[in-house]
């Protein structure tokens, strides 16, 4: 290998597992056990190489892997190693190539750490780069779906020796009811490799940096609050975001319908919004925020809830009444904010009749 | 019906004589090293107090932080043989994974892993190796390990692998005791795993301390069933308490929420209890606490079972004041306060001082604080004052004003106002609450569950029942039961209707004959 791999230390894992999880916007279920399974891979002698995108020959075969299912499967059925080498295995078998190195899909919430048990098991580097920039629940909420890039083969794996192959979708979409009816069938837990992309590819349609992305965001957290600061304060400083909200949850709810868990919060303001309210609603990840009942912030606007005494981030499953939380908002990868972005993943895909106007077009206050 | 409530906590064990609604006695000795001795002298004490025909009493309750003590010091652990059930599945992050290693080192006797476990849909994962965990009971008892942990995947949705498992054990290591993880809990098979795995190693100082209880009653004279107080405010036979030490873990600040419940008569309310050295805040939702959502850590380990939704701080009557900068507490002159504190002649500014010095309290000889500076004074008890408010307002989860009920040594310090607060509610025996609470404890049945292809009523209702079923196991009266707790939580990614339930029930204690088995 070159030196444009670079060798990724344990405490960088840790800074990753918090920054996945703040990227994840309230989704992507939490990188806990993920950063469990990296703790022993390194015990057994494991180092994972971060490669840098830029030193991929454009006919290099990527393998992009994520764990698919339930969050709440996963907290019985935990993410294991061997079946995300096993679905990347399955699909050089299936391809007749080798992989020169692996990606996340979604660098937001445990799918951030995916390829780092990957890469662990399979000896090959791990791309510096994911297609979302953040976490989104469907298939084709990706930058390779925006760039209208091929949505097949994949390949799914369950730790019984199940193996699925998806050879061909009409579509995105009909690859999201596919591999979805398959995860269904082998429990509601599978390790997935997406159809593989060219060096090529990942340079032109990847969101770039991602993981040093969120491991510096991790270092940040850390940091601050070894030195007694605010957490949040510093997130935004070094992320470039801007403060939406600080108040007290007073109201969830939340239901599933159509495989998403929708729901709504809403949050009374303290301190400087004393008076104020702010209400959420989320599939997943949080969608949409209004301000006094006046829509504020949408999708792909990275929104972030953080506890505003420990500075962890809050998923939508967790949130509960009476947390103290502040909303921050971080912006979002370009491609996410073009037209052909916003068709996939603006607020009207969540299913909400509002136009996309980022918080980061206004000036700074 | 006459009862006793006793609690141990660090310092001080409390307990109280109630006669129906009224308390004909309560007393405070110090807590001693092997906590019997202590209890036998409170006991003596209290019905020393009492006319004769007074001392026949109906019912003893007795919370205690020993178990929750012997995790944090880490000491009288036995260690545990730990049986995972669910091969191939969740291989790569085995038990004890996430405990800090000194811990780890104590309880982790042996660890077996064999397929089996459930899908969250119910089907099996793989099927139950029975020649595996009969090979497995073997070691077990070829290794002379007293205690066994069994966690299968989705128990809670299917118990069947982890009770073929504990038959097992029972046929080939007898006298070994077993605790199953269903009868635990919760859905997250890691943590429900490490409180099952805590429980084992707590079972034998659970059974001696039970059997030092019992002792300690007999020796005084009382002939009264025993019940242990449990984490959600309310009593188990300790015959069946035993088996279930993790359940008595917060059984103290529970218990003062429930005395102040009793003693104010408020039922929906924030209760602040201070003591010496810390403050709880906590939430009353209908007589009982409000129970924490979340993975609460033990000693360093995560768990997640029934536990009490709680904001501890380091402020009490004893806590250290520095007056510039002002600093007050976390350090505490705690049981020493009599010797240490300026109004007893000693040498160390403490709140308690500040409270006499500020008229808020009597106590001690104020002529040795009348040297205090005013400003000094004035900015320390805002200090605190503030400290509070804002601890009940993090607390609470409604807009409107609330009730506060201050209780426990230190309550003069609670300010007798606060925004968002309509009165704060001083009782008398406050510094007992604990041991009230412990005293007029009901008996609880829970369930934790997800329900598929069901309406939601029909699973309501399957949920209430089997709770039901657990509260009259542990001793409750069936006529007297009533639902204290519902949720539902519909769950994203899964086929079918699925429903994840929740249902607490609360029942008065059944009277000796009706008692079922």
């Amino acid at each position: 290998m070159g030196e444009e791999a670079r060798a990724v230390t344990l405490p960088e894992i840790e800074q990753l597992a918090i920054g996945a999880w703040i990227l994840g916007t309230g989704g992507g279920g939490s990188p806990y056990h993920g950063l469990l399974n990296m703790r022993t891979l390194y015990r057994e002698g494991a180092a994972v190489r971060l490669l840098d995108p830029a030193a991929l020959a454009d006919e290099d075969d990527v393998a992009v892997v994520s764990f698919m299912g339930a969050p709440l499967v996963g907290q019985e059925r935990f993410k294991d190693p061997r079946a995300i080498a096993r679905a990347v295995r399955m699909m050089e078998e299936y391809t007749g190539r080798r992989f020169r190195a692996v990606m996340a899909v979604e660098i937001g919430g445990g799918n951030g750490l995916a390829p780092f048990m990957a890469a662990a098991l399979l000896d090959i580097p791990v791309v510096d780069a994911d297609a979302m920039g953040r976490a989104f629940p469907e298939a084709q909420m990706t930058s390779f779906a925006i760039k209208d890039l091929p949505c097949f083969p994949l390949t799914l794996a369950d730790v019984r020796d199940n193996g699925v192959i998806v050879a061909r979708a009409a579509s995105w979409k009909w690859m999201e009811r596919l591999s979805r009816k398959a995860c269904t069938e082998v429990g509601s837990t599978a390790a997935t490799c997406k159809a593989p992309r060219t060096g090529r590819e990942v340079k032109e349609a990847g969101i770039l940096y991602t993981t040093t992305k969120a491991i510096r965001l991790g270092a940040t957290v850390q940091a601050a609050r070894r030195a007694h600061r605010d957490p949040t304060e510093a997130i935004l400083e070094a992320q470039g975001g801007r403060p939406l909200f600080a108040g007290k949850v007073r109201d969830v709810a939340r239901r599933t319908t159509e495989g998403f868990l929708r729901g709504t919060a809403s949050i009374e303001g303290l301190d400087g919004y004393a008076g104020q309210r702010f209400d959420l609603a989320f599939q997943n990840e949080w969608a949409v925020g209004w301000h006094d009942g006046v829509p504020r912030v949408t999708t792909p606007d990275l929104i972030c809830v953080i506890d505003s005494v420990a500075g962890e981030a809050i998923g939508t499953e967790t949130l509960r009444y009476g947390q103290r939380v502040s909303v921050i908002v971080l912006p979002a990868p370009e491609i996410l904010l073009t037209p052909k972005g916003l068709d996939h993943v603006g607020p009207r895909a969540f299913g909400y009749d509002l136009d996309f106007r980022s918080v980061f077009a206004e000036p700074r206050p | 019906m006459r009862r006793i409530g006793i609690d141990v906590g660090g310092t001080n064990t409390d307990a109280v004589l109630l006669d129906g609604a009224s308390v004909l006695h309560a007393v405070k000795t110090p807590t001693t090293a092997d906590v019997t001795s202590g209890i036998t002298e409170a006991l003596r004490r209290l019905l020393a107090a009492v006319p004769v025909d007074a001392r026949r009493v109906d019912a003893a309750m007795i919370g205690t932080t020993h178990f929750t003590n012997a995790v944090v010091q880490r000491r009288d652990l036995t260690p545990v043989a730990a049986v995972r059930i669910g091969l191939p599945a969740s291989a790569s992050l085995p038990p004890f994974i996430d405990w800090p290693e000194d811990l780890a080192a104590i309880v982790r006797g042996r660890v077996f892993m064999i397929a089996g476990g459930h899908e969250v849909d119910g089907r099996p994962i793989v099927p139950f190796d029975e020649a595996a965990m009969r090979r497995v009971a073997r070691e077990i008892r070829a290794s002379g390990l007293r205690s066994a942990g069994v966690a299968a995947i989705f128990s809670p949705i299917d118990p069947s692998a982890e009770q073929m498992a504990g038959a097992i054990l029972a046929e080939e290591c007898p006298g070994v005791a077993v605790t199953l993880s269903h009868e635990l809990g919760r859905i997250g098979l890691l943590e429900r795993e490490n409180a099952c795995l805590l429980n084992a190693g707590l079972v034998e100082l659970a059974r001696r301390t039970t059997r030092a209880f019992t002792d300690a009653l007999a020796a005084s004279g009382l002939d009264a069933p025993l019940y242990l107080t449990q984490n959600d405010g309310t009593v188990t036979l300790a015959s069946q308490a035993e088996a279930f030490p993790v359940y008595s873990f917060a059984s103290g600040p529970t218990n003062s929420m429930r005395g102040a419940a009793f003693l104010s008569g408020l039922d929906d309310a924030v209760v602040i209890d201070v003591g010496g050295t810390s403050t709880d805040v906590g939430c009353l939702k209908r007589g009982f606490p409000r129970e924490a959502n979340a993975v609460v850590e033990v000693g360093g380990v995560r768990t997640l079972f029934r536990m009490p939704d709680l904001l501890s701080m380091g402020l009490g009557g004893g806590s250290l004041v520095e007056p510039a900068p002002l600093q007050i507490g976390p350090r505490s002159v705690g049981y020493r306060l009599t010797e240490e504190a300026l109004v007893f002649g000693g040498g160390t500014l403490t709140c308690t001082d500040l409270a006499v010095a500020g008229g808020l309290l009597q106590l001690g000889d104020p002529a040795r604080v009348a040297h205090l500076p005013r400003d000094l004074i004035a900015a320390a008890i805002r200090a605190i004052h503030q400290r509070i408010a804002e601890a009940v307002d993090r607390m609470k989860t409604d807009a409107g004003e609330v009730p506060v009920i201050a209780v426990g040594g230190g309550s003069f310090l609670v300010p007798p106002a606060m925004p968002g607060v309509s009165r704060v509610v001083r009782v008398a025996h406050h510094s007992v609450a604990n041991a009230v609470g412990a005293a007029i404890a009901q008996i609880s049945g829970e369930l934790d569950q997800v329900f598929q292809n069901m309406t939601r009523e029909a699973a309501l209702a399957e949920a209430r029942r089997l709770a039901e079923e657990r509260a009259v196991r542990a001793g409750a009266d069936r006529s007297s039961l009533e639902v204290v707790e519902v949720e539902d939580i519909p769950l994203a990614y899964l086929p079918g209707n699925s429903l994840r339930t929740r249902v607490r029930v609360v029942g008065s204690i059944a009277a000796e004959g009706t008692r079922s088995r």
